[in-house]
């Protein structure tokens, strides 16, 4: 490694802000003042945290700077790397960085799921090598049966990430024990529920840790293929995991006869095409065998009916890459993170009016409100908090009064706060509960697949209702038949979709029962986001006369 | 027009990719309408069929299922706007709102010179950066109403360039 290194994210967010143009002028200029043999200019992924700009750090000063414009680059180059002066103006104070001296002790104890992203250039193979990556892999091959990795597995009570939290180790038990001449792994990369990005970030700034979570995986259940199902919409993450699949191959961690030990894995990137749905995982493997993504009757489950028919493992990305992690440091390691019923860390996408917007790994059991004023800095703005919705469209809207909840996988149970996917939505006061939940409900009515009714019709009855409360039409029973049709998806949906459906209706009428009663027969949306318009006056019809 | 080599030489570029028999039909239909500008001919469906031993219908439950494909042309560019709560309440709303305005459609039409297509679509996981939008695989961050404004103005000023 040369004396000098700068580390410029590059994940997808960054790339928005103009990272690439500012790499490649960088790499220029350090070709044109001669510096090639000290400055090394690498790539990397997310810092975990979105300001207005891209973030440059300096390696070993351990200086990071935010860069807008191209000028800054040069003055970074000029001063800093030429003349070893601190660019004052440009410095972004360290607390401002997740990965800071204050934090620091904090983050590196979370980090376990992100410790590879922001540090290593996931386009290159040797990289996560260097940082102890396949290890896991080889340790499993040469000194562990299939059975010694589930029960490690399942011991460090591993959950799946993806919002569900079924027991990972039992899902591989399940399809190991299961019967097939074919079995197989998918992993779940299609991360449609609205907030969430952690799957992303992990897939472009460390995509390595996922292949290799899924070749343990498939050692321990016996499957020989695997899948990777991401987003359509999802470009950077596909070009980079194809890459990273490309390049396992090359070294010889995919194939045949995976580090000699006789096991051979194949895996291969599918794409999604813009159905939240298919993140169900019958309806992901109904995608993956080219048919539209609509959900099984289950069971069976596809641990014994699964891709084709065969025994399958669904994992969500971030489930997989705890694996390799849990195998180097042991299970109770693991254990010594989060909660007991929820050990481990969780990956949570803070977005809305926060003002740090941006992914952050912290230990399961975490207060919504540490989330919102210790990582992502509080309310943009100085405004008022209003409303939290917690783990996504199809997570739990909640008000002040619960932000001391811990967050794990009981505590919709216990609190009606849900984790789900990790996602933190701030919303201030500016904003009003009845247009929130119509935006949530008309998502749902637009991913509906459409092919149970309670699901389909009572998606858009409640479209109806709510458009027409928003426009200050509503009517008295309106708020109870919100609650009845959200009870009857709850109870008779098909899908986990359909069944999600209360969570977020019955929660946000709870919780801001006040705001919607509020807006029948009244004069205005109280907040003054609603537009409210006079009933038309209905049409006569009559038959015309020829 | 659409030959039939050129269908087939998409389908056998993605065979490489396939692990069993049957699972590559998605990401053929993805290649070929990239290849076709935006939409799927149903020349193209029709060979797509025979040549992945599929019945054309199920080829089109398949097409006209997903969102991202489509089987009618489309503009140039297709305007992809994030619809979801965290744009929505960080200015999603006036992104919409201008974007309407300054094309002068509304979601799921075409303008009329055939450069532009609106479509609004769920969460695109860009939330650090929202408000956001796609034009085809770009995509645009920390948007606001003068932001949308510069951007299809740029396009169509490039466009004009390219048509003198």
């Amino acid at each position: 490694m040369k004396p000098i290194v700068v580390l410029v994210s590059v994940d997808s967010n960054s790339v928005l802000l103009g990272a690439r143009h500012f790499l490649n002028y960088l790499k220029d200029l350090v070709k044109e003042y001669n510096l090639e043999s000290t400055v090394d200019v690498l790539e990397t992924g997310s810092m975990g945290v979105y300001m207005e700009g891209v973030i440059f750090t300096i390696l070993p000063d351990g200086v990071h700077y935010l860069v807008k414009k191209t000028d800054d680059v040069k003055l970074i180059l000029e001063e800093h790397l030429l003349k070893g002066r601190k660019v004052l103006s440009l410095e972004i104070p360290p607390e401002r960085i997740k990965k800071t001296v204050e934090v620091e002790k904090v983050a590196e104890e979370t980090r376990i799921v992100l410790q590879n992203v922001g540090e290593i250039d996931p386009m290159n193979i040797e990289e996560y090598i260097a940082r102890d990556g396949y290890f896991a892999l080889a340790k499993v091959l040469k000194e562990m049966k299939p059975e010694d990795v589930i029960d490690e597995i399942k011991r460090s009570g591993l959950r799946g990430r993806g919002g569900a939290g079924f027991p990972t180790g039992l899902k591989w038990e399940f399809t190991a024990k299961a019967s097939g001449d074919q079995k197989y792994v998918l992993c779940n990369a299609d991360e449609g529920e609205p907030g969430t990005f952690k799957d992303r970030l992990i897939m472009e700034g460390d995509p390595h840790s996922l292949i290799e979570g899924m070749i343990i995986a498939g050692y321990a259940v016996g499957a020989t293929k695997g899948y990777i199902y991401i987003r359509g919409e999802y470009y950077g993450s596909i070009d980079i995991i194809r890459k990273a699949i490309e390049d396992a191959y090359e070294y010889g961690f995919l194939g045949k006869d995976i580090l000699g030990s006789g096991f051979s894995f194949d895996l291969s990137v599918r794409l999604g095409a813009g159905a939240y749905v298919a993140g169900e995982e019958t309806a992901l493997i109904e995608s993956i065998e080219g048919k539209p993504a609509k959900p099984r009757l289950k069971p069976p489950y596809p641990p014994t009916f699964g891709l084709f028919g065969k025994p399958t493992v669904v994992n969500n990305v971030e489930t997989f890459v705890n694996v390799p992690r849990i195998i180097l440091k042991g299970a109770d390691w693991f254990k010594s993170f989060g909660t007991e019923s929820s050990p481990g860390t969780k990956v949570f996408s803070l977005v809305g009016n926060v003002v740090k917007k941006g992914i952050v790994e912290v230990p399961l059991g975490t207060t919504v409100r540490d989330l919102i004023f210790k990582f992502g800095g509080g309310v943009e703005g100085g405004k008022k908090l209003k409303i939290v919705q917690t783990g996504g469209t199809a997570g739990t809207f909640i008000g002040p009064d619960k932000l001391d909840v811990p967050l794990d996988y009981d505590s919709y149970q216990n609190h009606g706060v849900s984790l789900g996917s990790g996602v933190i939505l701030v919303v201030d006061e500016t904003h009003c509960a009845v247009d929130l939940a119509l935006n949530a409900m008309k998502f749902y009515e637009h991913e509906s697949c459409g092919k149970c009714t309670p699901c389909r019709e009572g998606t858009k009855l409640a479209v109806q209702i709510l458009e027409r409360i928003s426009k200050g039409q509503g009517r008295k029973e309106d708020l109870d038949l919100l609650r009845e049709i959200a009870k009857a998806a709850g109870e008779t949906s098909f899908c986990g979709l359909g069944q999600s459906i209360p969570v977020p209706l019955l929660s946000i009428l709870e919780n801001f029962k006040e705001e919607f009663e509020a807006h029948i027969g009244a004069e205005g949306c109280p907040v003054g986001v609603c537009k409210f318009e006079k009933p038309k006056k209905k049409k006569m019809y009559s038959f015309r006369r020829f | 027009m659409v030959s039939v080599e050129e269908v087939k030489g998409i389908i056998e570029s993605v065979r490489k990719e396939r692990l069993e028999e049957r699972d590559i039909l998605i990401n053929v239909l993805h290649k070929m309408q990239k290849h076709f500008n935006n939409f799927i001919p149903p020349e193209a469906v029709e060979i797509v069929a025979k040549e992945c031993g599929v019945p054309l219908s199920k080829v089109y439950e398949v097409l006209t299922f997903y969102t991202m494909f489509s089987t009618k042309p489309r503009g140039k560019y297709i305007i992809r706007v994030c619809a979801s709560l965290p744009c929505h309440v960080t200015g999603g709303r006036e992104i919409v709102e201008t974007l309407k305005e300054v094309l002068g459609i509304d979601f799921g039409e075409t303008t009329e010179d055939g450069l532009f297509t609106l479509e609004k679509t769920s969460c695109l996981g860009l939330c650090g950066v929202s408000p956001v939008i796609m034009i085809n695989e770009d995509f645009y961050g920390n948007l606001t109403p003068e932001r949308v404004r510069e951007i299809i103005e740029e396009i169509r000023k490039k466009e004009r360039g390219e048509g003198k």
